[in-house]
This record gives structure tokens, C-alpha cells and sequence, in this order.
């Protein structure tokens, strides 16, 4: 029996390698040439608390992280609790027998992870000897594995060898314990080796890539869970002449400090999550009245208040779409996979510089925390873009006339006061009826620069479309296959530029009679968003912490068509 | 930015301290171009909200650039561009509501960095453009709209704070002194880190302090502020701390400490040497090994 796909799921404390492991057999699986995709959900504390990250391996790309599971790798007796009802008809248990005893009938495979591992003379290879075992039950060559060991712990340290040595134990003794055991999976396709080079990369980290590659001079930003890892890449990676990395004392602090970078000429980023998204509210606000270019990053946690600060949620859009006060929209752009949150990095960049504003790149923690294989990018195809620049004569006129115009630095010509209160060309405060009107429609008429997102459309012909955003994608679009192949007549429309919408996309979208929004908040906000433009747009709603999975998008999208099926027959 | 600006629909009431200290401010700023031949635009002021914040637009003549930003971010808004143009030259103008109450927070951290940034705040003990309530600065018992029974609260010595959370220049100016004003922002703006320049500068209107500041003869008012003695030593924190905190409010330099060095020059120093790695190099640490 081949199989198509492997899905394991790692279960226990935090600290006791259920990451390590999920992670392991990601980079080995991929490294011979699969298609992976971690996902990981942690408990807000730093030791212990239950913890569990899942891998899931592919011959063909990964969109989503698995329903069910092929394994559960179980640490504890809790994590076998919480989890087991997860696991396939004809999956399989493995659990630390060192830890807990298992009486339940059926596939568990007991073994004493630590023992074992204690065995090699390496206790920390415990995540190899369950490896090892996973190898053995989809028929993964131990070669793949040993090849993954032996690149691992190649690092010119005396001691390479020997760890070396014990890892590769470690896996043969895990290898054999669950040939012992009988148990079977059937074998995992062979992996074709993809033609372009991959990286094995975060979401996270590949936000941050894409705002070096797009050139970024400046971030300052704050510790909160989950976008602390984007302020460690820039502290760390951000040096060298003309560049900056800051850790700020508040978020409100963070805000104004990359307002005076992108005031001096810098290309200048912050990240934060809801929290101090809603602290930086008045910043955003006074980037966008005196038209400064800079960009927040709002990487998505459960809310309101402190809410599930290591959970998924997709309950910010509003927000990131109106953050301040007073008359105003953000540009927003929503990266749905790995491989987007690298383009919407530059993608966001480039708009801050090119409209002379703000721009809100919303991502999520489900994205955030993924680890997946992408196809390393050609940095020689991106376009970068550089802000339009004032090189004339003093007494200049900033903010004059209906539409962007070139922005003076300090130290160069054009000197005007960056104003937050309304004000005239040169921007001096006036409270003038007129001059509210010019200026109120030069700022919104900017957003028209914004107009060039990309976008999916497949099968426009049907009346009905689904329409996810962000990372409901992966499962989205796994639902919509899925629902093609049991003959469900649906269009599929995707983009990450969320506002404002590509107007192909949105005329498009005007056309159907139904577009049906999954997302992962209560309200539908972005079916909300899409009715304001007067789409047809219903949500189908979670708010349970948790991506979708695709099996109960497969139903939920189902009984709408069905429903409004109905309905049409009625009329 | 000039006050001859007809849609410029701001000004100051007759007698307000801040049109002093718009005096001294462009003094020091136009002699500072000249000194050191540097054009007037390499100078940002960040202005904050209320009656002082409304300074940023009246400079005469050569501008410099400006922001006149949000309530109380004055510090982080100077900090991003000090930050982020190093040879810039950032001053700091706002109120003591701004400064001292909303964005009171923002003190320590700069003093900390020691953000090499020069602020001149106007201290008139009230909320002016609010219509006089009580601010940090306002006397215990003062009777303002927001206390109708009296100040509950103490009254903030700003000279007190910036010595003891570590700014390392401090200095006590007053309005109806424009040229001794002057010359502190020229100091204040030439040092070597962050330095406060705090002014007395009286609101006519809801809090008019000059007779109290000045003194009056005539009715036998003793005047509080007196100058700071030639013989002060002002690098001595400790001898600072005791004029500050003894009767009366010292007009003139009051502490300085060149010796610590501001946030740009120890960034420059310490990660001198260190190449940061472009995006491919980046892109390589993410490479899966080859097989």
C-alpha cells in the first residue's frame, strides 16, 4: 500500500523534545526531496505545560497541516488523553512506555524513549529513537535519516563523531522497535526532488527576509508573543552602515520611533501582535495624516486584552483596517503561506514607499510558527522600489495638490513640518473647510497607487465562490479540491492584498451571487469587509485557537452551496 | 511656517512665555547654522500638542524641518529620526503636560540611551490650549476647572526627576530671559547626549506666575528663581541635587556629564566591525543541505 502523505502529530511538555522531534523529521524529510510543513501550538509559559507540534509529509506541496493523524507521538499520559481521538482509524500510538502505561487495545507502540536514548551513551537523541521508529512504520529508508544525522552534527567539533555514532544508534534502536511491533502504515511514496533549490523556512523569518531583501534601514520594536522572533532577526541581522535595530521601552514608543526613521528617509518597520497593535493605534493614525511611509506588522494572536497570546486568530483584520480614528483605511496586505509572507514583506515595503504612508502586513500565529520547504527565492527577479524623493528648491509646497508628490528629507530642500494636525501645503496648521476636503481626498486618493495586487481566480464560470484570506488558504483550498472532485461547482478567488482589492478581483467578485468567507474569528470580518464593497459575501466562522481543518470546511462550504441551491430553486 | 501664514489660524495670547522662548530657540538655532556652518535644515524639530507645541510653525526665515506629531511622543518621535540620521540636529519642544504627564514615560528610557537630542520644555504649571486644568507641574491646592477643590496631588519637580533617572544635561531657563535662554539651547543642543533645557514660561491666561517667578519689590514679594553662582560646579551630580532641592529654582546650568557618550556613538563603537550578512548570505542559512 503506497501513501500519498504521512501526518504525525508530537504530544507532551514543553522541554521534552516536541519540537525538536517535529522539526527533526521535517528537515530529514525534506532534505531527501518531500514536501513538509510544521505546525505548532505552545502553551504561554517557558517551562513545561502541555505542548504539541505536528509534521506532515508530502510528495506534492504541503497546503495545510494534516486532519488526522497517521501517528500520535504521546509523552505523557495527558498528551495521550488530549490527543488520541485525533489519530486515524488504523493509526497508530507511539508512546513513552519510560512514562506512562498504556492499557488500551489496538496499534500503541510502547517504548522507553529515554532509556533508550540513555542506552547510546546520548540521552538527549530520545527525538531519534522515535524518529527512527516513525521511519520504520512508513517504510522511510534509515539512510535518509542517518544522511540528515550525520549533516546535522557535522559542526568541526571534537565531539561530532560520537554524537554522530549515538544518534545514528539512537534511530536503529527506535527502527527496531517498531519492526518488533508488526505494526505498518504501508509505504510512503518516494520523494521527487523538487528542480529548484528549497529552504526550509519559518514565516516568520521569511517576513524578515523579504524586509531585508526589500531593503529595510529600520526597525524598533517590542517583545510579545508571536512577534518577538521578528525583533530577534533584526537586532541580530540589521547592522551596518545606515541601518538600525532597536528594542523599544512600549509599543507606543516603537510606533513613534519608526515614524521619525521613515520622517529622516529610512525604510522603517516595526512588528507587534494585537496588543500593542491597539497601543500604536494614534502613531498610525499620525502616519497616516502627515504622510510618512513606514510599515507595522501585526503577527495575530487570540484577542481582545491579553486574550491566547500563543493561539491563531484572524480577529485583527478590522482593526488593521482602521486602527486609528478619524477618517482614515490602512493599507492591508495578508500573506496565506510561507512562501507570500516573503513577497508581502516586500510587497508592503514598496507600498509605504511608493503612497508615502502607512501599510498594515497582517500575519498569524499558525503562519508564523511553520516551518515549510519553499523554493529558495530569485532575489535578481524582485522589484524593490525607492520613495520618490524632493530635489528642488525651498519654499516647496509638501502637501499640495490631489495626489502624492515627491517627499523632501531633512538635510536636503523642501524643509516642512510633518503635521498631524490638518494643515496646508507647506504644513502649517489650518482648520480651513477647503483645506480639509483637499487634503482628506489627497490621502485617500493615494490608496489608488495601491492598486496592483496579484490574485487567484479558478473556475470564474460558477455563481458560487469561496474566498478564504491569510492562512486559511492552505485548508481552503484543500476544501475547494476537494469539493471539485465530489462535482460541488464552486469559484475559488485568493489574494493577500486585502485592501486595496485588486479591482479585477473585485469586480469579479461583485459578479457572484454568493462568496463564501472561512476565516477564524467570530464576527466575519472579512466577509463584513467584502459586504461593505457589495459583495455577496457570507463567513463561515471559527474561534476555537485552532487553524481550520479541511474536513469540516469540506461540510461547512458544502451545506452553504447546498442552501443557497435551495433557495434559488424556491425563487 | 511664518506667522504672516493667513490660513495659519494659531496664536499665542498676549504675554505668553512661549513667544520667549520662540526667541530664544530661533537665537540659538540661527547662531548654531552659523557656528558650525551646517544648513538650517539639518535641524528637525519635533513639536508636541498644546500652546507650546504650536512653536514648531512661528520660526522666522530659514526653516528648519519639523513634525508637530501626536500628544506626549515628542522623545520616541526624536528618537526614530536621531536614530536613523545620526548627523541630524533634533530638538525637542513641548509643554509640560506633553512632556511631563502623558509622556512622562518617555524620560528614562532616552535618559538611559542617553539619546543625544536637546528638549526645551515650557513649563506654565497648567493645561492652556485645554483651558486650564491642573498639569504635574501645578501647585498643590491650585484651584483649575479639573480641581475645583484644589490640587490633591504633589507638585512635580522636573529639575528633581531629570537629575535622578540619569539625563546628563539639565538646565532651568526662564522666558522673560531670552538671551541667558539662548545660550543654554546653545549649550543644551552642543552636548554630547540628551539634555533637558526646562523652562518657567507663565501663562497669562490661566496661570500668570511672572510676579511669583520675578518677585515684586514693592509689595515685598521675594522672587523665587535667582541665578545658578558662578562657582557651581556642574559636573558635581551631588551639589546639583542640593541646589534643586533647596528653596527658590536656579536659572542656568545645573548639571552636565560629557563623559558618558550618547546612544549614536556607542552603537558605532560596539558594532563596529560587525558585517551584517546581505539577503543571500541570509538565504544560505536556510538552505536544506544538499544530499
Amino acid at each position: 500500500m503506497q501513501k500519498q502523505d504521512f501526518v504525525v502529530r508530537f504530544a507532551g511538555e514543553g522541554g521534552q523534545g516536541v519540537v525538536t522531534s517535529a522539526e527533526g523529521l521535517a528537515q530529514a524529510a525534506a532534505q531527501v526531496g518531500y514536501h513538509v510543513q510544521t505546525f505548532a501550538t505552545f502553551p504561554s509559559q517557558i517551562l513545561g505545560g502541555p505542548t504539541w507540534t505536528q509534521t506532515r509529509i508530502s510528495d506534492r506541496p504541503v497546503l495545510s497541516s494534516g486532519d488526522s493523524l497517521d501517528v500520535l507521538v504521546a509523552f505523557n499520559q495527558q498528551a495521550y488523553d488530549n490527543h488520541y481521538d485525533q489519530v486515524r482509524e488504523d493509526g497508530v500510538v507511539v508512546f513513552d512506555s519510560g512514562s506512562f502505561e498504556l492499557d488500551r487495545q489496538g496499534t500503541t507502540l510502547g517504548m522507553p524513549f529515554d532509556e533508550l536514548a540513555k542506552s547510546t551513551g546520548n540521552a538527549r537523541a530520545a527525538n531519534m529513537v522515535i524518529i527512527g521508529a516513525l521511519a520504520y512504520l512508513v517504510k522511510m529508508p534509515l539512510e535518509y535519516l542517518e544522511q540528515f544525522v550525520k549533516q546535522r552534527f557535522s559542526r568541526g567539533r571534537s565531539g561530532d563523531d560520537e554524537i554522530i555514532r549515538a544518534n545514528i544508534e539512537a534511530l536503529s534502536l527506535g527502527h527496531t522497535k517498531a519492526l518488533e511491533s508488526g505494526f505498518s502504515l504501508g509505504e510512503l511514496v518516494a520523494p521527487k526532488m523538487p528542480s529548484e533549490e528549497q529552504v526550509l523556512i519559518k514565516g516568520t523569518d521569511a517576513i524578515c527576509l523579504g524586509a531585508i531583501a526589500a531593503d529595510l534601514d529600520f526597525y524598533v520594536g517590542y517583545p510579545i508573543s508571536p512577534a518577538t522572533p521578528v525583533l530577534v532577526f533584526m537586532e541580530r541581522n540589521l547592522v551596518g552602515d545606515g541601518k538600525f535595530a532597536y528594542q523599544a521601552s512600549s509599543e507606543i514608543e516603537s510606533i513613534a520611533a519608526i515614524l521619525g526613521g521613515g520622517f529622516a528617509g529610512k525604510k522603517a518597520m516595526t512588528a507587534t501582535s494585537g496588543p500593542g497593535f491597539s497601543l500604536m493605534s494614534e502613531g498610525i493614525g499620525l502616519a497616516w495624516m502627515s504622510e510618512i511611509p513606514l510599515v507595522v506588522i501585526n503577527v495575530q494572536r487570540g484577542g481582545p486584552a491579553t486574550g491566547l497570546p500563543t493561539k491563531t486568530e484572524q480577529s485583527d483584520l478590522q482593526s488593521a483596517l482602521h486602527p486609528a480614528h478619524g477618517d482614515c483605511i490602512m493599507p492591508v496586505i495578508a500573506p496565506g503561506t510561507v512562501e507570500e509572507s516573503f513577497h508581502a514583506a516586500i510587497s508592503a515595503i514598496n507600498w509605504a514607499e511608493r503612497y508615502q504612508g502607512p501599510v498594515v502586513l497582517l500575519s498569524e500565529m499558525a503562519l508564523a510558527e511553520r516551518s515549510q520547504n519553499i523554493a529558495r527565492p530569485d532575489i535578481s527577479k524582485l522589484v524593490v522600489e525607492k520613495r520618490k524623493v524632493y530635489t528642488g528648491d525651498n519654499g516647496y509646497q509638501r502637501y499640495d495638490g490631489p495626489e502624492m508628490s515627491p517627499m523632501p528629507i531633512p538635510g536636503g530642500p523642501g524643509a516642512y513640518v510633518a503635521n498631524g494636525s490638518e494643515h496646508d501645503g507647506i504644513g502649517d496648521t489650518t482648520h480651513l473647510p477647503i483645506r480639509h476636503v483637499q487634503m482628506t481626498e489627497r490621502r485617500f486618493g493615494k490608496l489608488k497607487l495601491l492598486e496592483d495586487g496579484s490574485f487567484e481566480i479558478e473556475n470564474s464560470q460558477h455563481s458560487i465562490a469561496v474566498m478564504p484570506w491569510g492562512a486559511t488558504k492552505g485548508p481552503a483550498y484543500e476544501a475547494y479540491e476537494t469539493l471539485l472532485q465530489n462535482g460541488v461547482s464552486l469559484t475559488w478567488f485568493y489574494t493577500m492584498y486585502l485592501n486595496p482589492l485588486p479591482p479585477k478581483l473585485l469586480d469579479e467578485l461583485l459578479e457572484k451571487e454568493l462568496v463564501i468567507v472561512p476565516e477564524l474569528n467570530y464576527q466575519g470580518q472579512f466577509a463584513s469587509y467584502l459586504r461593505s464593497l457589495g459583495v455577496h459575501a457570507e463567513a463561515i466562522t471559527q474561534y476555537t485557537g485552532l487553524p481550520f481543518k479541511v474536513r469540516d470546511l469540506v461540510h461547512r462550504i458544502n451545506e452553504k452551496f447546498e442552501l443557497r441551491l435551495k433557495k434559488a430553486v424556491v425563487r | 511656517m511664518s506667522a504672516n501664514n493667513v490660513e495659519y489660524d494659531f496664536k499665542w495670547c498676549p504675554g505668553c512665555g512661549d513667544f520667549g522662548v520662540r526667541r530664544a530657540l530661533e537665537f540659538a538655532m540661527k547662531d548654531r547654522t552659523t557656528r558650525m556652518e551646517i544648513p538650517m535644515a539639518n535641524s528637525v524639530v519635533v513639536a508636541g500638542i498644546g500652546c507650546s507645541g504650536n512653536l514648531v510653525h512661528l520660526l522666522e526665515g530659514e526653516q528648519p524641518y519639523g513634525i508637530h506629531g501626536i500628544h506626549g511622543r515628542t522623545l520616541p518621535i526624536a528618537f526614530g529620526v536621531k536614530m536613523g540620521r545620526p548627523d541630524l540636529n533634533v530638538i525637542i519642544v513641548a509643554g509640560d503636560g506633553d512632556f511631563l504627564s502623558i509622556g512622562a514615560e518617555h524620560i528614562a528610557p532616552q535618559a538611559a540611551r542617553n539619546l543625544n537630542v536637546c528638549a526645551v520644555i515650557m513649563d506654565n504649571g497648567v493645561y492652556g490650549l485645554t483651558k486650564g486644568q491642573s498639569s504635574p507641574t501645578s501647585e498643590p491646592g491650585m484651584i483649575t476647572s479639573s480641581t475645583p477643590y484644589g490640587k490633591m496631588e504633589a507638585a512635580l519637580d522636573p529639575l528633581n526627576l531629570y537629575l535622578t533617572i540619569g539625563v546628563s544635561f539639565v538646565a532651568s531657563g526662564f522666558s522673560s530671559k531670552p538671551r541667558d535662554l539662548a545660550k543654554m539651547i546653545s549649550a543644551g543642543m552642543d552636548h554630547p547626549g540628551f539634555a533637558m533645557v526646562h523652562v518657567q514660561s507663565p501663562c497669562t491666561t490661566y496661570n500668570d506666575n511672572y510676579e511669583a517667578l520675578k518677585g515684586n519689590v514693592k509689595k515685598g514679594i521675594e522672587p523665587i528663581i535667582y541665578s545658578v553662582p558662578e562657582e557651581h560646579d556642574t559636573s558635581d551630580l551631588g551639589a546639583a541635587r542640593k541646589m534643586v532641592l533647596s528653596d527658590g529654582l536656579p536659572i542656568g546650568i545645573i548639571y552636565q556629564d560629557t563623559t558618558r557618550g550618547p546612544l549614536d556613538q556607542k552603537m558605532e563603537e560596539m558594532t563596529k566591525g560587525v558585517e551584517g550578512r546581505n539577503i543571500e548570505q541570509l538565504l544560505d542559512s536556510y538552505e536544506l543541505a544538499k544530499s
